[in-house]
């Protein structure tokens, strides 16, 4: 059976649609990430899935039961909210217990609950704390263990990671996905950072401009992007998009790129559509090479981040292009420099934007 | 650092302090002095130390005054604050029907007490007044709300209440403000109903509001005058005298400047100790609630 279903789901705040018709499906026990930028109405779906808003139409099953015409505490669902949303006069002991106390839970099994979820989360010494003597890190937990006592059949994490500082951002993350291992139900985290989505998620939905984009496991997310969006979307630099020209001849798709170079592709000829291409190349499949060979391109920018350096540089036909480089690189701003695309690692995008891939990738 | 410390900056506070003492300190302490003589309009007086305050203990019209004073303060301080917060809670909410309501409802505060009681007058009022008509539209003898010992005192709360609502409900609201909206989320999917989520939620967020409303309508109807000296100028027969008409009767009717300056005195530190003890309760109640 299914987790959570969503069949049709629209949403229009006033005259502007925020959602089209968004179909999804979720496997027990899955961890889901939505992933978009600000307004993608990744949001709106996470708070309809909750009960916080109405869709305009669509249904919402859990677990076979149809959910989205019950009031959001009866949907079986719990949520931890961006900025934790913990009751500020309350203990952590009474915010965790606060919604058991309302579904009329006997009074040892809240406190069963508690001390589980405490166990787990690490946070029985805060347990009589309230929120304004914890760190944020520390609230965190405890919002966290909020959704844990409720036993819920669906997570919803709104961000869970934001409003954390880096070093802590880090460690919750490989928290977060130990916690996954421990809990029996599904889970959907709404994130805008690719890295977390990545990392935590079993299969990612990226969002964008009211729809779906693209649903699937996180590397194929990554090395099939289905459009353009979710291929400049995903991956950090974003990658590199060049106009380029189909050229006639072999198994595989070879293109020439604006200033003349051949780059031969592993995508297969066949069902590629007719027009104007668009070749796209990630950072680590373009090189500065060593030696004189390969396309030439002028250096507008430098970024050394220690473990590789990342070069910006300009095609001769003033196309950009982002290349990678050793950590010890010594090109330097105004370089003219040689780069080596690697070929087997490019993707074609069609005029309609949509992808096509290398068959083994 | 150096130890000493720099007084010119004691020139930048000079011109409030200067102001400050001129038209607060200098009368509170003019006010003490006035009361320990006896003084009247024309001439000098002469130090009578605490014969004003020995004569007030024993004036039976004092008395009254003072209980008057706190009957007319818990009727209207306890309805005023709940009736401010039911106000809040339903006119909490954007759009234009609830703006202009939440304006109707605070018209009334920018009122000056002499419309408010002529406005009351003619509600009040047993042969024309309004509530007197409905009163008879119903069947019923209308009651002379200004004319009848026992009614009198709750006609000067209503009209008080009427008058004072708008204060209140605009602290109420802005205290509402605060509470973030995912608290409320929150609560729903922690299957809160509307009155768990009062209770529990909204109104421990409230708190500090609730406490500066009573006190601060506390402090303002111990000092509760102008309706009572002009709806019915203290009577029937003193039941509705509370102690600053007392004290303005005094001053101004009898010109025993001093004699009334004993009684301000009094009533001020009734005020102060009035309040002083909300505030350390309410301090104590919170200590209990745990945490700090």
């Amino acid at each position: 059976m299914a987790s959570l279903q969503l069949t049709g789901i629209r949403k229009s705040f006033g005259a502007t649609p925020v959602l089209d018709d968004i179909d999804l499906t979720l496997e027990q026990r899955e961890f889901i990430a939505f992933l978009g930028p600000s307004g993608s109405g990744k949001s709106t779906l996470l708070r309809i899935i909750a009960g916080l808003e109405t869709a305009d139409s669509g249904e919402v099953w859990l677990e076979g039961r149809r959910i989205d015409t019950l009031p959001p505490g009866e949907r079986g669902i719990a949520m931890v909210f961006q900025h934790y949303a913990l009751y500020p006069h309350m203990s952590a002991r009474e915010n965790m217990a606060f919604g058991l106390k309302n579904a009329r839970v006997p009074k040892d099994e809240i406190e069963r609950r508690i001390a589980d979820a405490a166990d787990v989360l690490e946070i029985a010494p805060l347990l009589d704390r309230k929120p304004a003597e914890m760190s944020g890190g520390q609230r965190q937990r405890v919002a966290i263990g909020r959704a844990l006592v409720k036993e819920p059949k669906l997570f919803l994490l709104d961000e869970p990671l934001s409003n954390l500082d880096a070093a802590l951002r880090l460690r919750t993350r490989v928290e977060l996905a130990q916690l996954k291992q421990k809990v029996d139900a599904a889970v959907i985290m709404v994130t805008h950072d690719q890295a977390e989505a990545m990392t935590l998620a079993d299969r990612i939905i990226v969002m964008n401009d009211r729809r779906i984009q693209q649903v699937g496991p996180p590397m194929e997310i990554y090395s099939q992007p289905a459009n353009i969006f979710v291929a400049q979307f995903v991956g950090s630099p974003a990658m590199t998009l060049l106009p380029a020209t189909l050229l006639d001849d072999g198994e595989f798709a070879s293109v020439k790129l604006g200033d003349g170079t051949v780059v031969h592709t592993k995508v297969p000829r066949d069902g590629l559509p007719s027009g104007e291409l668009r070749l796209g190349i990630r950072p680590e499949a373009v090189r500065v090479s060593s030696d004189k060979t390969g396309t030439k391109a002028k250096v507008e920018l430098v970024e050394r981040l220690g473990e590789r350096t990342l070069v910006y540089a300009q095609l001769s036909d003033d196309q950009p292009i982002t290349a990678e480089d050793d950590p010890y690189s010594h090109v330097r701003l105004g370089d003219e420099v040689r780069i080596a695309i690697d070929g087997a690692a490019a993707h074609l995008f069609g005029p309609d934007g949509a992808g096509y891939h290398r068959a083994d990738a | 650092m150096s130890a000493s410390r720099d007084w010119r900056g004691l020139l930048f506070a000079l011109p409030f302090l200067a102001l400050y003492s001129l038209i607060l300190i200098f009368p509170l302490l003019r006010g003490v002095w006035l009361s320990l003589n006896q003084v009247d309009l024309f001439g000098d007086g002469h130090f009578v130390a605490f014969g004003n305050y020995a004569r007030l203990l024993h004036d039976p019209v004092f008395a009254t005054s003072l209980v008057n004073t706190f009957e007319v303060t818990l009727m209207i301080v306890p309805p005023l604050t709940v009736i401010a917060l039911l106000l809040a809670l339903a006119l909490n909410r954007a759009g234009k029907g609830a703006a202009v309501v939440r304006g109707v409802f605070f018209s009334s505060a920018v009122l000056s007490v002499t419309i408010v009681t002529l406005i009351w007058r003619f509600i009040l009022a047993p042969d024309a007044g309004l509530l007197g008509e409905a009163w008879k539209a119903v069947g019923w003898q209308p009651l002379p709300f200004l004319s009848d010992q026992h009614l009198v005192l709750p006609a000067l709360a209503l009209t008080t209440i009427w008058w004072s609502l708008g204060f209140p409900m605009l602290l109420f609201l802005a205290g509402l403000q605060q509470i973030p909206e995912d608290m409320y989320e929150a609560a729903a999917l922690d299957n809160a109903s509307r009155w768990t989520t009062f209770r529990r939620i909204i109104l421990p967020s409230l708190r500090r509001t609730v406490v500066l409303v009573v006190m601060l309508q506390t402090a303002a109807q111990l000092q509760l005058f102008g309706q009572s000296q002009l709806l019915t100028a203290g009577g029937p027969s003193g039941a509705s005298r509370t102690a600053v008409l007392f004290l303005f009767e005094a001053a101004f009717g009898r010109w025993e400047l001093g004699y009334a300056s004993a009684a301000a005195e009094i009533l001020f530190l009734i005020i102060l100790a009035v309040t002083l003890t909300q505030y350390w309760a309410t301090g104590r109640a919170t200590g209990a609630a745990g945490g700090g």
